[in-house]
């Protein structure tokens, strides 16, 4: 039987930090495609960063972003709309407990159609003190060409930091 | 000996014209969870609703986190004749939402699903929902709340996960 959820690149931060992740070439033979992350950045200045999520190399204005993230003393919302990337809150960053990761999963249906691309995305900045942001990202990337890159960058700091990782999997539905 | 698949297609639609529900019915109890993937848009502004094996009673309760950009909210209904994947309305606009119910198949226990709504033109909502009923899922009905269509070219798809 077919694999339905199937590995299709993964990234591993080397030695020296990353200033991206980039996924290539992807092919239009699955269905939906997940991400899934473990990343932490070296932006300073607060316990958490966020992640620029970009398609097909493409910039300009054709991105929106919807949030509701919590940060252990309150919730909040905010929102990005015309922006050149869509961003997902939120990942660990420089000031979050030493040696700890941020985790999330970006889940994007029927990638490959000819409608507009939404995508999903839940992420958390780890942290062992007070001060740490769990988020729900909803994402739109006005655009109807069929996903075949993806490219993940930090949002405040300028890299990615080693061991940081990144699976991208596709999704049949037959 | 090779293992077995453990994420497995069941069924997938493509709406040709505008609907207000769409049924994956005769659901096997093969399965120990169920995921169902929605990617489209409405006719008109409208709530997704979902109900279970055609329950229209009020059986459905619904407990919902959300933000629509500028207000993170949340909110409870019980006592629904449906249960919700989304509050404040799917518009016009692309969204998606994605819906995980586990241990469907079992006939001991209420039934939950956690469902992740998102349009980035309105807001993302997370929702965790109650159908009190110890018969096993065989049919997912996804439904506009209102009088509403879902519209033509949405997508609906729904897996199997095996725990073993």
């Amino acid at each position: 039987m077919p694999n339905t959820f199937e590995l299709i690149a993964s990234s591993t931060v080397t030695a020296g930090g990353a200033a991206s992740i980039d996924f290539t070439s992807i092919p239009s033979t699955y269905t939906d495609l997940v991400v899934k992350f473990s990343i932490r950045t070296n932006r300073t200045g607060s316990v958490e960063d966020a992640i620029r999520i970009q398609f097909n190399g493409s910039g300009g204005t054709a991105y929106t972003s919807r949030m509701v993230y919590g940060s252990g003393t309150g919730a909040g919302s905010t929102n990005y709309t015309s922006t050149a990337y869509t961003v997902s809150f939120s990942t660990s960053s420089a000031d979050t407990t030493a040696n700890t990761f941020g985790n999330g999963e970006m889940y994007i249906p029927n990638y490959a159609g000819s409608t507009n691309k939404s995508t999903s995305s839940d992420l958390v900045s780890e942290n062992n003190a007070t001060a740490a942001t769990a988020g729900l990202n909803a994402g739109l990337w006005s655009n109807t060409a069929a996903i075949n890159r993806v490219t993940l960058t930090p949002n405040s700091g300028t890299l990615f930091n080693q061991y940081s990782t990144a699976y991208l999997y596709g999704v049949k539905n037959a | 000996m090779p293992a077995g698949s453990t994420y497995t297609p069941i069924a997938t639609t493509t709406l040709g014209s505008a609907a207000t529900s769409y049924t994956f019915s005769s659901i096997s109890g093969s399965y120990t969870d169920l995921v169902l993937v929605f990617a489209g848009t409405m006719s008109a502004p409208d709530d997704l609703g979902i109900r279970f094996n055609s329950d229209t009673g009020s059986n459905y309760s619904t407990t919902i986190l959300g933000g629509n950009g500028t207000t993170a909210f949340s909110t409870r209904v019980s006592t629904q004749t449906q249960g919700y994947l989304d509050w404040a309305g799917l518009t016009t606009a692309q969204g998606n939402a994605i819906v995980q119910i586990q241990n469907y198949a079992n006939t001991t226990t209420y039934k939950t699903y956690l469902s992740r709504f998102n349009q980035a033109a309105r807001g993302t909502d997370a929702c965790v929902g109650l159908w009190r009923s110890t018969a096993a899922i065989t049919s997912v009905t996804i439904k506009a709340v209102g009088a509403n269509n879902i519209a033509a070219g949405s997508t609906f798809t729904l897996y199997g996960i095996a725990s073993a």
